[in-house]
């Protein structure tokens, strides 16, 4: 299976305001593994930099400094031209990551015959239909022909899940997967995803803002405040016991029914002003690390 | 389908300020739908009621419908909405006439939409466009007045009344959303109806909101009628939670009775949804069954 | 295991169809992709098309019925007879058969115009926009110089610098495109922009697409209706060019357009003469067709802007209610 190691991340985007270009700096020093059968999940709020590393990740953005590496389990690192075969990523909006042209056969064949995994359009017609069997999208023969706009949104999630699987992807990014899905339907994609994450041994990167789905759907939680990593550990500690102040802040927004009518009484938020991204706390060696700013090369 | 279900509590025990009975909107399409049926409460002063449910349920047209704002194909094809002002009485909102609603809205019952923050206009100062409001609705106020109120208005929904001159893009997107709350309540209102107002924010900004949202309540005992898809929301900050489903309440009833005892299988799924925060993980989550029967 | 697992699966899709009919949701008849393309079928666009495709008929069949249009009489400007149903010019020569030429001289020039403009305003608009970067920057620099070129002044210029002997319908064609397609292209590198950052286009990118077919099939289909828009009107603006040209004397040389026929008619004086069967013909024609096209356009407008159709349903159903409600009063 294949693994992903970041190293030491950096993305600037240059700004102009009015005529000076300034840089930005999206994503600072971030660093984790994506191991097979392992869900991180990337925890912060708009502009964060989460997003940024997953599109970086799916190749959709280059770096500006820092490595990534995909390798397979004998350690062989995966060639450049089947990086694609091997990460695959989930986006947010279902409603925009399907072409409202094409029917939804077409998205799912598409990859397989790219990445020539299946050979001959009767090969590839089964499989897609296999993809479509193993995402629950049952009957599978009806909604190959269907197009997108006849799909709910969560059954277009599914589609685009069956989508970023079919090329036997060991590594997927899911940005945001479910916030824009009805609530009812969210737990049902997550689960999902879950299972094919067992059956396939996958490694997951799951993005997002909601605390609660990341406590339980992951093993290893990454706090990102301004594009640093600011809290970082096992799901259940940086969410039960958490110790850097914009992780507690995170946590207080988060709603919880267990605090019936008490959003009035806040309890002592932590101010944002006095926000300290330059370090982080790390709950596997439960140290304070400083997170030094790299200069990229 | 209107029966009281033992579930289904209308009446609120504080004095009413609206009260909607039997309502159900219609969309004049080839096949008429039925996207609200027959849905009744009451709103009492200065309670938050939350309107709870998924997309397409016709929470929104509902909120329309209350404010008479639905374009067609809509229709209200039956009910009524009786709003019990302070001074004037009943007024009958279904009956008012087009002039009489205009000037009722904004000022008795106003309304914050789900992209609000996004209706300012881009090349109008802050103060013009709260201004304006005052001009169309109080036109006996002087300028200085109008000055005054509109920087009050400001203030008291946490922005420094210095940015008076601003202009919407100076501000950021959770600073608009105030200033559009703003907006809703520079007329003291009696009653607010707010769509899914939160919505597009940050977690914490979002918080924020809600939290003055509740103060401004506090001081100024307007009522809210809170929409959103957002139920743990809704838990926090409502009084009496309304579930609508498919055009239909299906519940109504104290947050924390909703909470603890739901009666509908919809509440239930639907509170069934969240993954408690601080809570055992539940089964729900990572055991593998994946029910596809949710979507409906 | 798994077949239990997927076997109730199963039930539970089954029973959710079940509750969907119940619930009587209809679910929209199939559609195929191109199908939502097409425009509906409204009285103006039936108007438009019967236009345009009565125009092209007349311009591709009418020249092989009528008179030798050359062919020169000493019946100069009789009106219309039933020898000659249009009558005939100062020199004798059959209208009717001239018109019919022309027609087909003004639809050769529209259409070569027409795909050439579009070519040229999808290659600057869309090829230079998804690659980005430097290439978006000059593509775009060069469009918009073209767009600030003053289109006629320049078509005139070059018309009149080619010698009236090399100033072939190719010629002048290519002169028409390359002043046309500016504006196109800038509308088609908006579009393009919005699509080339939504994601299903970059979900086809982490698919592994190559470029080429990122543009060909996952871009392009959606700009279908903007193209056709484009194509209708360049065909439009050709015509009208093409006939200002020939109708200042600059248009190409031994060619048969409408323009031509209104140059010969106000050289010979068929205004102050009074002879109407000359030159009303050949602008009605221009007229006609224009509108025709028009009328077409805005139906392709419906397609990319969906608002412009659901007002006008709206519209119907706002009215159909009305009848049936006024209807409920008249039986009581």
């Amino acid at each position: 299976m294949t693994s992903i190691h970041v190293e030491n991340l950096v993305k600037d985007f240059s700004v102009r305001k009015g005529i000076v270009r300034r840089k930005f700096r999206a994503v600072d020093n971030v660093s984790f593994d994506l191991l097979p059968g392992r869900t991180i999940a990337l925890v912060g709020e708009s502009g964060s930099g989460k997003s940024t590393i997953a599109r970086i990740l799916a190749r959709l953005d280059s770096p500006t400094s820092g490595t990534i590496a995909a390798t397979l389990d004998d350690g062989a690192t995966v060639p450049n031209r089947l990086y694609r075969r091997h990460v695959q990523m989930v986006f947010q909006d279902p409603f925009a990551s399907l072409n409202p042209f094409h029917s939804i056969e077409h998205h799912i064949a598409r990859p397989l015959s790219i990445h020539r995994v299946t050979k001959g359009s009767a090969a590839t017609a089964s499989r897609v239909l296999e993809m479509l069997d193993r995402v629950n999208l049952e009957p599978p023969e009806e909604f190959a022909q269907r197009r997108p706009h006849e799909l709910s949104g969560g059954q277009r999630q599914r589609v685009a899940i069956a989508r970023a699987l079919a090329p036997g992807a060991g590594v997927v990014i899911a940005d945001e997967p479910v916030s824009m899905l009805d609530v009812s339907i969210r737990l049902g994609v997550l689960n999902l995803l879950g299972r094919l994450q067992r059956e396939d041994n996958l490694a997951v990167l799951y993005i997002t803002h909601d605390l609660a789905t990341a406590r339980h759907f992951s093993d290893e939680i990454l706090v990102l405040y301004k594009g640093r990593v600011v809290e970082r550990g096992p799901s259940d500690d940086v969410i039960l016991d958490p110790h850097h102040d914009y992780t507690r802040l995170l946590a207080l927004a988060a709603p919880d029914p267990e605090k019936l009518g008490k959003v009035v009484s806040s309890e002592a938020a932590p101010d944002r002003s006095t926000l300290d991204n330059t370090v982080c706390f790390n709950h596997f060696t439960g140290e304070w690390e400083e997170s030094e700013a790299r200069v990229p090369a | 389908m209107t029966d009281t279900l033992a579930n289904i509590h209308v009446e609120t025990d504080r004095r009413t300020v609206l009260s909607v009975r039997d309502i159900s909107v219609v969309y004049e399409v080839d096949q008429p739908v039925e996207a609200v049926k027959h849905a009744s409460f009451d709103l009492g002063e200065g309670e938050v009621l939350g309107l709870a449910g998924e997309s397409g349920c016709g929470k929104t047209t509902l909120a329309y419908a209350i404010n008479r704002l639905h374009r067609p194909p809509a229709r209200i094809s039956t009910g009524s909405v009786i709003f019990a002002d302070r001074d004037a009485g009943d007024i009958d909102l279904l009956e008012l006439g087009d002039e009489d609603m205009r000037s009722f809205r904004w000022s008795k019952l106003s309304m914050v939409f789900q992209g609000a923050m996004n209706a300012l206009n881009p090349v109008i100062s802050i103060r013009a466009q709260l201004e304006d409001v005052l001009t169309t609705h109080r036109p006996g106020l002087s300028r200085g007045e109008r000055r005054q109120r509109a920087a009050d208005a400001l203030a008291r929904v946490g922005v420094d009344p210095e940015r008076l001159n601003a202009y919407p893009h100076e501000f950021s997107g959770g600073m608009r959303q105030r200033v559009m709350i703003a907006m809703a309540m520079i007329l003291e209102p009696q009653v607010m109806i707010m769509d899914e107002p939160t919505t597009a924010l940050d977690v914490v900004v979002q918080r924020d909101i809600l939290r003055e949202i509740l103060r401004l309540r506090d001081e100024l005992g307007f009522a809210v009628i809170f929409i959103t898809h957002d139920l743990p929301l809704l838990l926090e900050v409502s009084d009496r939670i309304a579930v609508m489903l498919q055009g239909e309440i299906v519940e109504l009833e104290r947050a924390d009775t909703l909470y603890r005892h739901a009666q509908h299988p919809y509440t239930r799924k639907l509170l069934g949804s969240f993954p408690s925060l601080s809570g055992s993980r539940g089964a729900f989550i990572r055991t593998g069954i994946d029910d596809p029967e949710e979507e409906l | 295991m798994t077949n239990l697992r997927q076997s109730t699966v199963r039930e539970k899709a089954d029973s959710t169809k079940q509750m969907a009919l119940a619930i009587g949701s209809a679910k929209p008849p199939r559609r195929s992709a191109l199908r939502m393309m097409l425009p509906t079928l409204t009285p103006w666009l039936v108007v438009g098309l019967v236009l345009i495709v009565g125009i092209t008929l007349f311009g591709v069949l009418g020249p092989l019925f009528v008179m030798d249009p050359t062919t020169i009489r000493d019946i100069g400007l009789r009106g219309p007879s039933s020898e000659h149903i249009l009558g005939t010019t100062q020199t004798g020569q059959d209208v009717f058969a001239q018109l019919a030429y022309a027609t087909r001289g003004s639809l050769e020039i529209g259409l070569i115009v027409g795909v050439l403009a579009t070519i040229f305003s999808a290659l600057f608009g869309i090829l230079g926009t998804y690659i980005g970067g430097f290439a978006d920057e000059t593509f775009s620099l060069i469009s918009n110089v073209f767009l600030v070129i003053p289109g006629l002044p320049l078509v005139i210029v070059i018309s009149g610098f080619v010698p009236p002997a090399a100033r072939g319908l190719w010629t002048i064609a290519v002169v028409l495109a390359i002043t046309s397609w500016a504006g196109a292209a800038r509308v088609l590198r908006a579009q393009t922009l919005s699509i080339r950052s939504r994601d299903y286009v970059a979900a086809s990118r982490v698919a592994g697409e190559r470029a080429w077919r990122v543009i060909a099939v996952e871009i392009l289909p959606n700009l279908l209706p903007v193209l056709a828009s484009q194509f209708v009107f360049a065909v439009i603006a050709a015509i009208l060019g093409e006939a200002g040209l020939s109708f200042l004397g600059l248009g190409a040389s031994n060619s048969s357009t409408l323009g031509t026929m209104l140059f010969y008619a106000q050289n010979g004086f068929a205004l102050p003469l009074g002879a109407w069967w000359w030159f009303v013909p050949p602008g009605l024609i221009i007229a006609l067709f224009g509108m025709g096209l028009s009328l077409v356009n805005f139906s392709i407008d419906e397609i990319i802007n969906p608002k412009l159709k659901n007002v006008r349903l709206h519209r119907k159903r706002a009215r159909a209610v009305a009848r049936r409600l006024r209807a409920g009063k008249d039986d009581r």
